[in-house]
């Protein structure tokens, strides 16, 4: 999956003469572009929704952008997956500038340590979490910690050269 | 048992920490000094470059080299208090001044040069070895 983006989207069911004014719904998804998240939008309301895309139709489907994209945020994410054995509900903590680029780094987190792929993975909500008490994973933490401070002990630097007249240093 | 102590001192390395300058060494950036403004990660940092052209954006830590200096900043610093303190601080100046700054500059320069030029600079070098062959001769004969 490339870069994702958030979409809202929102559809409803065909009016019929028993209900000439169906209820709208509207999902939020992340999504590389703009037909898979309509395929994903089809695909959660079939599972929610007596609707499938024949008998419904898109309303309205808009890229919703990151407010402020230059502030860390901590992120919360619910989501649901399909492992090989069974489904699991999960919670993740995520720190980065924007949702989209929290939502990507769970993609890659969760086909690190589950081999979960794309369609496996149901997120069900995001969530900032603005007070620092909010954050429930150590490893989100220990970022909050104030006056934070570490060294970059060990460092590879690769050099484009085929050849070396000396051994890399990894000091730094 | 001896009532001594020895102190141990903690090594000196250079910290990632909010108000540290950074160079960048890859991307469009490149060569560019800006601050740390905030720490995302372990492995990522939000930097902002107002006074050296950088705009404020995340950046992994793999493409920056530690400057030895640091800046007086609050966590999380906007554009314009960073600009302002980096000016403060005097960072450009700090950083002219610096070995590092002068052997970038002095390397720039030589990548720069014609051909005629880096003769100019072998005769010219040739002279200075000369003169200091010289003067260390005649120092070893009056000693």
């Amino acid at each position: 999956m490339g870069r994702l983006q958030e979409y809202e989207v929102i559809g409803r069911h065909l009016p019929t003469e028993t209900d000439p004014t169906p209820k709208l719904y509207r999902l939020h998804i992340f999504a590389p572009n703009v037909v898979v998240a309509k395929s994903r939008y089809w695909y959660f309301m079939k599972q929610l929704r007596k609707v499938k895309k024949s008998t419904g139709e898109i309303v309205s489907l808009k890229v919703i952008s990151e407010k402020r994209p230059t502030k860390v945020k901590n992120f919360g994410i619910w989501i649901r997956y399909d492992s090989r054995s069974g489904t699991h509900n999960m919670y993740k903590e995520y720190r980065d500038l924007s949702r989209t680029a929290a939502v990507e780094s769970l993609y890659q987190d969760m086909a690190a340590r589950h081999r979960a792929r794309f369609r496996s993975i149901h997120i069900l909500k995001v969530v900032e979490l603005e007070k620092s008490d909010d954050v429930r994973r150590q490893y989100i933490k220990q970022l909050l910690t104030p006056g934070l401070k570490f060294p970059l002990p060990h460092r590879v630097i690769k050099s484009k050269k085929i050849f070396s007249p000396s051994r890399p240093s990894t000091f730094y | 048992m001896s009532e001594e102590f020895t102190t141990v001192n903690g090594s000196a390395w250079r910290h990632v920490e909010v108000g540290r300058v950074i160079l960048i060494n890859k991307g469009d950036y490149a060569g560019k000094l800006a601050a740390i403004v905030e720490i995302i990660d372990h492995k990522r940092v939000l930097i902002d470059g107002p006074v050296s052209g950088v705009p404020r954006q995340a950046l992994p830590l793999a493409q920056a080299t530690l400057t030895p200096i640091v800046i007086k900043l609050p966590r999380g610093a906007r554009t314009g208090t960073t600009a302002k303190k980096w000016a403060e601080a005097g960072v450009d100046e700090i950083w002219a001044k610096s070995a590092w700054a002068q052997k970038i500059k002095n390397r720039e320069i030589r990548w720069g040069l014609t051909d005629f030029e880096r003769f100019q600079v072998l005769i010219l070098k040739k002279q200075r070895r000369y003169e200091v062959k010289k003067t260390l001769a005649k120092a070893k004969r009056s000693a």
